[in-house]
């Protein structure tokens, strides 16, 4: 397996705020990798600066072979790197299939299509005219999916997918990852529920205050070390 | 039947506002932008028109395909490179920025072709006219005025609503953060959007070349009827625009009709009762 993504002390600001201290992630190739950690820890900021949306310039993040850091948005996600947002964010005046359609706009090639989506996801065939944003959670988080898919990116980025979802369609949402990984994309997922991230990742990185506290794969982290990484392990520096 | 006779020409009117608007409707549904030179383009393309025709004797029907690509690519340079920086969170820059070109233009088109009001001769176009009885005649440039109109919004219509480009731009406008995400890139997407918005300018500033005398100082007015009928029809919808500028157009005629002098009167009048009984207009998409 090749090195696909890699940033090397990667730091973010939102101002005079310093959101992440040096993080030092990796995502192989096809592999499935998984960022836990609690509210504000840094996951979702990670995810926003190796994507583009806050500046990385002059640092590093390498991602298939060359460094992405500081180019735009829109270069990122051409150069193979799909993400799906925290909230969703479908186009509410656009229908499913126009939602998912925007996805493929950047012309990458590949295997993904409108007929690769539906058959990943039949629950959206009967909803394809309808406005995106007039679907159930899940099935609009399933159009999110389907959207970031349709640019056919090496590496697919997953923002908190199963937040706010009832249980049972997170689960359906989260058979669908075997079925991606199959098609050679990798996966990136941001998720609060440690139980599910273990479940689905090869190897887990844990954020706290904007640093990885903990990494490993799923079967070599014992339930303490993972609470210590992802509450703190003494109260002095949790008040700090 | 003169009144009938007064509302078939207020509607044949609308469709120049409707012109007038529908580049203004397009650009602040794409990225709330408020173009307040709108009216100073339309005039910058009649006088554009005029120099070609008049000035430089170019054949009318090449002259029309000239000022068309000049505005559209002018439109794209404009917005790619000056207009994108003051596009934000904050409606105001934009209108600063245009202001100031407003008055650019107007002044520049003063020192270039003078104060005196300026018309591009149509030829049989200007008084050949379609007579359905005693008191009713339909001119052909007023016709033909509202047939561009429907042409026109029906094709932005398609545009928006069946290619690719438009789903684009439906896109950036629900949520242009997200877009690069997608892969969009929103200076470009903004672009486009003002060179179509340009192209439309373009087409109204040439009915409005033939239609009437128009000197550097008439761009105001214009925009004033635009925003009229982009208000009347509802912000965002295209269609709304033509109907806003018929609901305008046929005000005015009905106005002059009572008296010669209430025309823009009645106009504004009209708008203001609408904006009271409905503020977000007729058929609002945003």
């Amino acid at each position: 397996m090749t090195q696909l993504l890699e940033t090397t002390n990667l730091t973010a600001f939102y101002g005079d705020f310093q959101a992440l201290f040096g993080i030092d992630v990796s995502v192989q190739d096809g592999e499935c990798v998984a960022l836990i950690g609690s509210n504000g820890a840094g996951k979702s900021t990670f995810l926003r600066a190796i994507t583009g949306m806050i500046p990385a310039k002059g640092q590093n993040v390498n991602f298939g072979g060359q460094n992405v850091a500081g180019m735009t948005a829109d270069k990122i996600h051409k150069a193979g790197m799909a993400m799906v947002p925290e909230g969703r964010r479908l186009f509410p005046s656009l229908s499913v299939e126009e939602n998912l359609l925007i996805g493929a706009a950047g012309k990458r090639p590949g295997p993904w299509s409108l007929d690769g989506v539906y058959d990943l996801f039949p629950d959206l065939v009967a909803k394809r005219h309808n406005p995106g944003t007039a679907l159930s959670g899940g099935q609009q988080q399933m159009v999110a999916i389907g959207r970031a898919l349709m640019s056919n990116p090496q590496l697919l980025l997953c923002d908190e997918i199963s937040l706010g979802l009832a249980p049972k369609v997170i689960k359906d949402i989260y058979t669908a990852v075997p079925k991606i990984r199959a098609g050679g994309t990798a996966i990136l997922v941001v998720e609060q529920d440690v139980g599910q991230a273990m479940a689905v990742a090869d190897r887990v990185y844990c954020f706290m205050e904007g640093r990885v506290t903990l990494s490993g794969t799923p079967d070599s982290l014992t339930r303490a070390q993972i609470a210590a990484a992802y509450f703190g392990s003494n109260e002095d520096e949790e008040a700090a | 039947m003169v009144w009938i006779n007064a509302i078939l020409q207020g509607v044949l009117l609308g469709g120049l506002y409707a012109l007038f608007a529908a580049g203004l409707s397009l650009m602040f549904g794409v990225m709330r932008f408020i173009n307040i030179a709108h009216g100073d383009f339309i005039v910058t393309a009649a006088y554009l028109m005029v120099a070609f025709v008049t000035g430089w004797s170019i054949h009318p029907a090449v002259a029309v395909v000239l000022v068309l690509i000049s505005l559209t690519t002018a439109g794209y340079i404009n917005q790619r490179i000056l207009l994108n920086r003051v596009l934000g969170k904050d409606i105001l820059p934009p209108i600063l920025v245009t202001f100031g070109m407003s008055i650019i233009i107007q002044n520049a088109l003063l020192e270039i072709f003078s104060a005196d009001s300026r018309r591009l001769p149509a030829g049989w176009l200007e008084t050949g006219s379609i007579t359905i009885s005693d008191a009713i005649s339909i001119g052909w440039l007023p016709l033909m005025m509202f047939g561009a109109a429907v042409a026109v919004i029906g094709g932005l219509q398609l545009v928006f609503y069946k290619t690719a480009l438009g789903r684009m731009l439906r896109a950036t406008s629900d949520d242009p953060e997200i877009v690069p995400l997608m892969g969009g890139n929103n200076a470009h997407i903004f672009a486009v959007a003002t060179a179509l918005a340009s192209l439309v300018v373009g087409i109204a500033g040439i009915f409005l070349a033939m239609k009437t005398n128009f000197d550097p100082s008439a761009g105001p007015a214009r925009l004033l009827f635009a925003f009229e009928a982009v208000i009347i029809g509802g912000l965002g919808s295209l269609w709304g625009t033509l109907a806003g500028g018929i609901i305008l157009g046929v005000a005015q005629t009905l106005g002059a009709q009572i008296d010669a002098g209430y025309q823009i009167l009645a106009g504004h009048l009209v708008f203001l009762a609408l904006l009271v009984v409905r503020p977000r207009g007729l058929f609002p998409k945003m």
